[in-house]
């Protein structure tokens, strides 16, 4: 352990970090998943509105993507513009 | 060992105003690009509507199709206020539209750029305060932030707050998710086979991507909008 520097321990401490915050990605695919479920179902007994339920499913589910992507963005500021670096 | 992976912003050129260092960038050159074409857009649709006919040809025929598509759209959402709000909403679809598609032309989309999306959310978020001040006054305006009690003030301060970002953290981090993706499939694979491969995932992440979240920008700003208005 004594080979490590201290901008490689924060380098690799933000790439775990990276990887965990993507976690974040398994609640809005599971919440996109039955969005679509009850929307094929809405479809199936009403093929009718079709349009309306569509519409509708999209914008829950662009809506629901969000928790999703602060994730994604956490993880991109780690990995690129990592602010830990500075405070060496 | 494949190609270089680069999907960052590159400075090109620096200029100094006022005393600071501002360089002109890859989004620069892409947003520029996309506006002239939407420009170009602009005055062949112009001209050819001056001298319109009674049996649209094929220019007139799209753009009587785009523009009442899009009015039926804004309609459906803001009811009898539409009128006012088609042209702002038909303009960002289209420049979004243009912009999260310009990655299949070679383009680095300009949306994968915050600095592009958060002036759009900003222009959003004027309007919507805008609409709350003309429609409720200012003692509605602030009776609104105090919503069930007073105690609610600063949470309901938080979340006026978090619209503009949400919608602008959307859009970029759809658009740049799919931006990092194609850029490393690219690196990953050895230039021949770059020809066929990544169509499909062009075809989802730019094309059906970018035209869901160019429609959810535009759904989320006229319902955001709305909220603020009387029935």
């Amino acid at each position: 352990m004594s080979g490590i520097t201290n901008e490689g321990l924060v380098l690799a401490c933000s790439a775990i970090g990276a990887g965990l915050a993507v976690i974040a990605g398994i609640g809005p695919g599971v919440g996109q998943g039955i969005a679509a479920g009850h929307g094929a179902s809405a479809v199936g007994r009403n093929p009718g509105a079709k349009g309306d339920v569509m519409q509708t499913m999209l914008l829950g589910q662009a809506v629901a993507e969000t928790t999703g992507l602060y994730g994604l963005v956490i993880a991109l500021i780690l990995l690129f513009a990592n602010p830990l670096i500075g405070r060496l | 060992m494949g190609n270089e992976v680069d999907f960052m912003v590159h400075g090109y050129i620096p200029l100094n105003i006022f005393g600071h260092e501002v360089w002109l960038t890859t989004t620069h050159v892409c947003l520029l690009i996309v506006c002239l074409f939407l420009l170009a857009i602009g005055l062949i649709v112009n001209s050819k509507m001056k001298h319109a006919t009674a049996v649209p040809g094929v220019v007139q025929n799209i753009a009587e199709l785009y523009v009442e598509m899009m009015d039926g759209v804004v309609q459906s959402c803001m009811y009898r206020h539409w009128s006012k709000f088609a042209n702002y909403i038909l303009t960002v679809f289209m420049f979004l539209i243009f912009s999260n598609i310009s990655g299949l032309f070679g383009l680095r989309p300009p949306t994968a750029d915050y600095g592009v999306t958060l002036p759009l959310a900003l222009i959003t978020f004027v309007l919507i305060q805008f609409n709350a001040f003309k429609w409720k006054g200012v003692g509605g305006y602030v009776k609104d932030l105090m919503d069930p009690i007073p105690l609610f003030l600063p949470i309901n301060i938080i979340s006026e707050i978090a619209t503009p970002i949400s919608l602008s953290l959307r859009l970029f981090g759809n658009v740049m998710a799919g931006t990092i993706m194609l850029a490393l499939f690219y690196g990953m694979l050895p230039t021949l086979v770059t020809i066929a491969i990544p169509s499909f995932l062009h075809a989802y992440l730019d094309l059906f991507s970018g035209a869901i979240q160019a429609y959810v920008f535009c759904m989320l700003s006229m319902t955001f909008i709305y909220q603020k208005m009387p029935e």
